[in-house]
């Protein structure tokens, strides 16, 4: 890992994959959906797109959609790896891959109006980085598309108005609240990430981090995995259904991350990504080596 | 599932209902937030031809420039429609639109103004990207694009069976708002309100 080494070709291709190939875990969830809906009905018509969709993005090696999001990333990386050069190299990256079509020029100056053409801008992409005391890098991203960012929320308890208090119970009516306020205007069905507790800064950014996890895994937290499960059947029965029109797969996860709190504050924040949920992980070794990461 | 011609007569337009699965060939226009705003603010006659009787999509393409300066929808599917309901209604009005496609539906404005002028709006499935850019063979001509960039710009499409459901039908009927009030009395049940 010298200091001259650039990791910008890895970079691209993380992108490449994360734009383009859905993670199985999310088509798993997407076909279970599937099934469950009735036949000939418009949720049908939709779920078969998608799949559809997301076989021939593999195929053609191409967005699985348009907007290709914003890449936010995190970074471990072993004590002496200069970040400032990580930072850069996945600029390039960006830029590179925004060239090769796999991502579209998706940075806007927010003054003027006019895009930066290359996909890179300030705040774009969006880099965590977090040393640890392992020898690798490991780099995780997600590519968080405009539409379902539009519909993430935040709110703070109590919400005297949908009667939750500051507790787990609490949660669960803002979440189920946060479910019907976005109907199908993130792209249903989608993956839920939710932070309780935290500020108005760490708590986005814990909620995005969630939908990392596998769709299918277990929270350590037994009461957070209950809650989970709990979301998740609930969240189904609302019946927005795929693309909000009506049906039985409205959403395919539900992730909830702690943060602790200010005394004052009791803020619970979801991230709501698309069923393109795109994530991609690599693992870089000292001399180079690089292993993809489910 | 019916297949629909662009430009479509009003008549066509007004037998569509909620529910109908249609594939759309002929030629459409692109148009999201930048598009909309420029269309209202002035009467724009250079690209009123290529809106007159057919339907704007509210997309945000990625698209490759071949060789011979020509273009390519690599992917393209809808983007969401509601930031546009201030100006839909208007623009359909003022440009004689026969339709609108995106993902999410609109509000109560353009549904009034569907009914009013005999338009429809039409949902795409959202993300579907390499379903919807195949079934764009031919980009014509590009409105703006220096301007607005390629996501915004106004491109000039012809469609050949591009797949769309009628959420919002000119007779006042949307599936949007139908969905929403289900959904709406779904958790006032999971949250003990009266319901």
């Amino acid at each position: 890992m010298g200091a001259t080494e650039s990791y910008t070709e890895t970079f691209v291709e993380l992108i490449r994959r994360a734009s383009t190939e859905l993670p199985p875990d999310v088509l798993e969830a997407l076909e279970e959906g599937r099934k469950v809906e009735q036949a000939d009905g418009l949720a049908t018509i939709a779920l078969d797109t998608i799949l559809n969709n997301v076989e021939l993005a593999r195929e053609s090696s191409a967005p699985i959609c348009q907007d290709t999001g914003t890449p936010v990333v995190w970074i471990h990386h072993p004590t002496g790896v200069s970040t400032r050069g990580l930072q850069k190299d996945f600029t390039a990256a960006v830029r590179e891959a925004t060239s090769r079509k796999y991502l579209r020029p998706n940075a806007v100056d927010t003054l003027t109006g006019s895009n930066t053409g290359d996909g890179a801008g300030r705040g774009i992409p969006f880099l965590h980085f977090e040393e640890w005391d392992e020898p690798r890098l490991e780099v995780r991203m997600i590519l968080k598309g405009g539409g379902s960012e539009n519909v993430g929320a935040q709110y703070k308890l109590p919400d005297a108005k949908l009667g939750a208090g500051r507790n787990l119970e609490g949660v669960r009516r803002v979440v189920l609240d946060a479910v019907v306020e976005a109907q199908g205007k993130g792209c249903a069905p989608g993956v839920l990430g939710v932070c309780v507790g935290g500020d108005r800064v760490s708590a986005f950014e814990e909620s995005k981090r969630q939908l990392l996890r596998p769709l299918k895994d277990t929270n350590p937290t037994p009461e957070l995995a209950e809650l989970e499960a709990r979301l998740f059947k609930e969240g189904n029965e609302l019946g927005v259904g795929p693309m909000g029109f009506g049906g039985e797969t409205t959403l395919l996860g539900v992730k909830v991350g702690v943060l602790d709190r200010l005394p004052a504050c009791y803020f619970v924040t979801i991230s709501y990504m698309c069923w393109a949920s795109r994530k991609a992980a690599v693992s870089i070794d000292q001399e180079g080596g690089v292993t993809w990461l489910s | 599932m019916a297949e629909l011609k662009l430009p479509v007569s009003e008549e066509s337009i007004r037998n569509l209902e909620v529910g109908d699965f249609v594939e759309l060939t002929g030629r459409m226009i692109t148009g999201r937030d930048a598009a909309h705003t420029w269309l209202i603010e002035d009467y724009r006659e250079e690209v009123a031809p290529y809106l007159e009787g057919t339907v704007i999509y509210h997309c945000g393409p990625v698209v490759a420039e071949r060789d011979d300066g020509s273009y390519d929808f690599v992917a393209a599917g809808p983007t969401t429609s509601i930031r546009e309901e201030p100006y839909q209604a208007d623009v359909i009005g003022r440009y004689g639109l026969r339709g609108v496609i995106g993902k999410g539906g609109m509000g109560p404005k353009t549904l009034k103004g569907l009914a009013e002028h005999g338009a429809v709006y039409l949902h795409a499935v959202g993300g579907a990207a390499q379903v919807l850019a195949r079934a764009i063979p031919r980009v014509e001509k590009v409105f703006m694009l220096s301007e607005f960039g390629v996501p915004e710009a106004l491109w000039v499409i012809e469609v050949e069976r591009f797949p769309v459901m009628v959420t919002m039908d000119s007779h006042g009927r949307s599936l949007h708002d139908e969905v929403e009030e289900r959904s709406q009395a779904k958790l006032r049940e999971l949250l003990g309100f009266a319901v």
